[in-house]
């Protein structure tokens, strides 16, 4: 596709904000903006494609569950599109502590995007265009570049004061399998083959990385008698604090577990040099988290076999996806390895696997505000960022389109910190850390895990969402009334007393709980393992009735915060000394050469990363305690 | 002004066997934590004396008394570094003040960190801005002696021991976080008894260093005294003869001793950290010119050098290019083989001396293999010490306590894993701690755990998708 240089004319609607790209990121970025009163234009390759899905079919799972519950406590959109459009959800890690249990549905694809395109067209403020950009324009005032508009492919120039670059995988992507390679981007969408050169002459340093899908196959090929199903949960929790848990309890269809065998890795490794990772072919980095069957078989050769999970696309499709094979070995290897495992003897393909490369950012030259350092009023967000799944895009969309938003209006960016959200700690990774991989969301990546539940995500966020002007009054009301509830419940619990009356010792003993010898509050019973606040309902005449979904989370709540009190309050000390370091922020223009006797490598890496505060240069690997001394002596200096 | 919340302590005087050394605390709970070790003889608080008063009393801990000291209590702001600080003087001796130093921080100091008391003072306006690059001065060069003390003086199986420690802490955090990121492959049920036996065998390991820091075994503390001569001028037989074994091995092959020896002696109260090295002399063989130039970088850090002069060679190129060496450094000349006949004499040795400006440095005639001569060395040492013309930097007893107090801030980690399996906690609550077990063994051997549990993960347990 060639676009036209020659015709240029100039669009006359006059936009605030240009969004482009209108994947995950784009989407809430787009939204953002327009619900924060600018006017909005979201450009996308193909109307069809807004919010599209082209990897797995599933919204959230461990630490991205976390992030859905965040943007959506914020005021995103996403948490509310998959509680209408989930086929089957499952909350992970049930079994384990509070803090690390994680939602996570299976979405019905197509609908998912078709709500999300709704919610968008619906939007007022917010136009949709499909047009791919070319070009982004900048004017230079005193040495700084500033964003003037874009230019599409038609030449049309749009006007604009800030633009979201939301471009996800689309950038000069290239699709490979075997040694078939396509210049597309997912699904063998319209790839945007020009808009790099133009972020080069901005001076943007570019990245190229590299991730994969496994292959659709064709549901009536496949055989379910020789797999374990996989159901969803029997009660369903909503993703989004705004939905009434009752209104979503629905059926659900199932996911199947199978599994690879010594076959499919023989088939594997007899083709390995004709995978085009192998023979050179891509060039670009891979994510360690989310390997092909090919570097699952090589890397860990002595494990026998691997798990498969079929799971479907979405109701009104056949496609089904084969999760943990993704792969970019030719067609007829596919065919052949698919084929070896249980249950998938006949399977029929419909979509081959592949691997995708494109350009994205070392998103070190951000702002924490997702803005880039050297130009004012670009902001980005996504896999564009270097980072991987929808839910870590969303979440920076969000952050992005917020502050490009307050930008505009002469308001201070929103930075949340690492004991605030996940959000603040994957933004901090991005823009701080080094990274040679799409970076995906994990819960050993935040210190304070135990604090950022995706159950309190509401209690932590919302009234930063209500302040940027994202969360209704009505919303921001009932998360006070929690509050309140969940305050009073817990004092009540630790001032009630239960004594050694027999039905007390009979309910302690049919949870083989050890006997009381003399009174004790209810607090003390549910910090004991094997009780909990549900359990202890019997004994507690006083408790009060709470009425609605409002009631379950607030005794979620009560139960959570008096069972983990000692863990909770030992992570809000640390914090504190956290907040300290974080509060000390770097003069921006600081001039690190006139740091004196900053050893070379502490020097090397501060004025590469230009952290904002004390506390983040501490974190800087090769920024040693000491340094951090001399930095907070000259910023002293600095500050008389 | 900078509020610090932590209280921080050292022993802030040069370490020798004579005179007095003070152990200084500064921070919120100085007083408070003084009071925990201090008893005075009339049985009043500190917290409850006027500032900048002096009061005599014992140290005590765990019921015994360490010593009878002078404490001086100094109430912020008027203080070096702004904040309430307490001195106590004790009666000198490396054991003593290790001891009250050790006091301090079981009842809630920390160990300071290089360059921190200054640092302290600064940023609460102590100190003008013209001082801030000696500020800054202060904190890099105590850093770098920190930082070189616990690389070269932190040993070797110690080091060792730490890495296979950690390597284990790090394995077992990563399988629990890869199955909490990926329940579906991974499972984590039932783990709690496995981990906690390992936890355990862990906390034994932790509690054989902790004993051993005490004794010197962790940190080689003591004089860092490098023995520098030509080869076969007799270096490793003067290690064997002032270790009293046969540590080094003697030929007379010269150039046998490719690499750096390093042993622990005790002369007489003065504790010598000594290095044999290879032979000085210009090489082309690669494996012995690697070992001459580690010996040529060891004398530079040296606190006191040993050269073995071969009184049965007359002195030549190789000879001056040594005393060039350690001109600047101090030094005892020690003319070796008087057994044999002599080709080098005393008066030779001075006349080099001369001619590179360094008088006054002591020569002792020895006979390593007639083991003659050792009382003169040891007294010669002796005098050099109680003179204070060597010593070694408090430095490093410092950084010895921070490694300690690191070492307890793990098994204390280690401890409430346990008490989590115990108490039948699930099983993200115990990678918590054990990263900051973790985190803290790092702190010793000099590794920040930056993307490393990412970087298990990946490596040892086969994710998903």
């Amino acid at each position: 596709m060639k676009f036209s240089a020659n015709s240029v004319w100039e669009n006359r609607d006059g936009y605030d904000v240009a969004v482009i790209g209108a994947g995950h990121a784009g989407c809430e970025a787009a939204l953002a903006c327009a619900r924060l009163g600018l006017r909005t234009v979201i450009f996308t390759v193909s109307v069809e494609s807004i919010a599209l899905m082209p990897c797995n079919p599933n919204i959230g799972g461990s630490s991205k569950g976390h992030l859905v519950r965040e943007v959506d406590a914020l005021g995103g959109e996403m948490g509310k599109v998959i509680d209408r459009t989930f086929i089957q959800s499952k909350m992970l890690n049930q079994s384990k502590g509070p803090a690390v249990h994680s939602l996570r549905a299976q979405a019905d694809k197509s609908l998912y995007s078709r709500t999300m395109r709704r919610v968008l067209e619906e939007q007022e403020n917010l136009d949709i265009k499909q047009a791919e950009v070319v070009n982004l324009l900048t004017e230079e005032t005193e040495g700084r570049k500033k964003i003037t508009g874009v230019q599409i492919c038609s030449g049309g120039i749009y006007r604009c004061r800030a633009v979201v670059l939301c471009t996800g995988t689309y950038l000069r992507a290239r699709c490979v399998y075997g040694d078939v390679s396509m210049e597309t981007g997912p699904n063998g969408l319209q790839a945007a083959n020009h808009l790099t050169d133009s972020l080069r002459e901005l001076g943007i340093q570019m990245y190229r990385f590299k991730t994969g899908t496994p292959a659709r196959i064709d549901r009536r090929t496949v055989d379910f008698s020789r797999m374990e199903e996989q159901k969803g949960d029997e009660r369903i929790v909503p993703f989004s604090f705004a939905t009434d848990p009752e209104q979503i309890q629905k059926e659900q269809v199932s996911c199947w577990l199978t599994y690879t065998n010594e076959k499919t890795h023989e088939i594997i490794r007899k083709n390995l040099d004709r995978s085009p990772l192998f023979s050179g072919m891509i060039e670009g980095t891979g994510p360690r988290y989310c390997p092909s069957i090919e570097d699952k078989v090589v890397k860990f050769a002595d494990k026998k076999r691997h798990q498969v999970f079929i799971e479907p696309e979405g109701l009104e499709t056949n496609e089904m996806y084969i999760g943990g094979m993704s792969s970019s070995l030719p067609e007829d290897v596919q065919y052949e390895m698919y084929r070896t495992v249980p249950g998938l003897e006949h399977a029929k393909i419909v979509r081959n696997a592949y691997a995708i490369e494109y350009d994205c950012i070392d998103a070190r030259q951000l702002r924490p505000t997702l803005e880039f350092r050297n130009i004012d009023g670009l902001f980005s967000g996504g896999q564009f960022n270097g980072s991987s799944g929808y839910e870590e895009a969303a979440a920076q969309g969000l952050v992005a389109g917020i502050n490009a938003a307050r930008k505009l209006q002469g308001k201070e960016g929103i930075v949340l910190d690492r004991s605030q959200a996940y959000i603040g700690v994957l933004i901090d990774d991005l823009v701080t850390k080094e990274s040679h991989e799409p970076y995906r969301m994990m819960t050993s990546r935040a210190e304070y895990r135990l604090l950022l539940r995706q159950d309190n995500a509401d209690q932590r966020l919302t009234k930063i969402g209500y302040e940027v002007g994202l969360i209704s009054e009505a919303r921001y009301q009932r998360l006070l009334e929690k509050e309140k509830l969940i305050l009073e419940e817990t004092q009540r619990l630790e001032k009630t007393y239960v004594g050694t009356s027999s039905d007390v010792q009979e309910l302690l003993e049919k949870y083989k709980s050890t006997a009381l010898t003399s009174g004790i509050n209810l607090a003390e019973l549910i910090r004991r393992p094997e009780l909990s606040y549900e359990k202890l309902a019997p004994v507690d005449k006083d408790r009060p009735v709470f009425p609605g979904w409002l009631g379950e989370e607030v005794q979620e709540q009560v139960n959570i915060n008096i069972k983990y009190k000692g863990y909770i309050e030992r992570q809000k000390r640390q914090v504190e000394q956290f907040r300290k370091m974080e509060s000390r922020k770097i003069p921006e223009d600081i001039d690190y050469d006139q740091v004196k006797s900053l050893r070379l490598e502490a020097l090397q890496k501060l004025k590469a990363y230009r952290p904002v505060s004390v506390g983040q240069a501490s974190r800087i690997s090769g920024v040693s305690p000491a340094d951090i001394s001399v930095l907070l002596v000259y910023m002293e200096q600095f500050r008389r | 002004m900078v509020q610090e919340s932590q209280t921080i302590a050292a022993i802030s005087t040069a370490v020798t066997e004579a005179g007095i050394g003070i152990v200084r605390m500064s921070g919120p709970d100085a007083f408070e934590i003084a009071d925990c070790i201090y008893r005075g003889k009339n049985g009043k608080k500190l917290a409850q004396q006027k500032t900048h008063t002096i009061h005599y009393g014992f140290i005590e801990q765990a019921g015994e008394t360490i010593d009878e000291v002078l404490v001086m209590l100094m109430r912020g702001p008027r203080t070096f570094t702004g904040e309430d600080t307490v001195e106590i003087n004790c009666h000198g001796g490396v054991y003593v003040l290790k001891k009250v130093l050790d006091a301090c921080l079981k009842h809630g100091a920390r160990p300071a960190q290089p360059g921190e008391f200054t640092r302290r003072a600064f940023l609460n306006g102590k100190m003008d801005l013209s001082q801030a690059e000696a500020v800054i001065d202060v904190i890099q060069s105590q850093n770098d002696y920190a930082l070189k003390s616990s690389l070269h003086q932190l040993r070797g199986s110690v080091k060792k021991k730490i890495s296979e420690i950690r390597n284990k802490i790090l394995y077992n955090t990563a399988f629990i976080e890869s199955a909490l990121d990926d329940p579906e492959h991974i499972s984590v049920d039932g783990y709690g008894d496995t981990l906690k036996q390992e936890v355990v065998s862990l906390m034994g390991e932790i509690r054989q260093l902790i004993d051993s820091a005490d004794d010197g075994r962790v940190m080689r503390e003591g004089i860092r005294t490098v023995i520098v001569g030509k080869p076969n001028a007799g270096k490793s037989s003067i290690l064997n003869f002032l270790l009293g074994e046969e540590r080094a091995i003697v030929t007379d092959i010269a150039g046998t001793t490719r690499d750096v020896l390093q042993e622990h002696i005790n002369l007489q109260g003065i504790s010598l950290n000594i290095m044999d090295t290879a032979g000085i002399r210009d090489t082309s063989d690669a494996v012995e010119k690697i070992g001459v130039d580690r010996a040529m970088s060891h004398a530079q850090e040296a606190d006191l050098i040993l050269y073995v002069a071969d009184s049965s060679l007359p002195l030549d190129e190789n000879d001056r290019e040594i005393f060039h060496l350690i001109k600047e450094k101090k030094c005892v000349i020690l003319l070796n083989k008087t057994d044999l006949a002599r080709k080098t004499d005393e008066e030779d040795i001075r006349r080099i001396c001369g001619e590179n400006n360094m008088s006054g440095i002591p020569i002792v005639p020895v006979s390593a293999k007639e083991e003659e001569g050792m009382d003169l060395l040891e007294q010669t040492l002796k005098d050099m010490f109680y003179h204070g013309e060597i010593s070694f930097n408090s430095e490093i007893y410092i950084t010895s306590a921070r490694q300690k107090h690191a070492l307890e801030s793990a098994l204390e980690s280690l401890e409430k894993v346990v008490e989590s399996i115990e108490g039948g906690m699930p099983e993200d609550f115990y990678s918590i701690d054990l990263m900051d077990a973790y985190e803290s063994l790092g702190s010793i051997t000099g590794d920040t755990a930056g993307e490393d549990l990412v970087n298990e993960i990946f490596s040892k347990f086969c994710m998903g998708k």
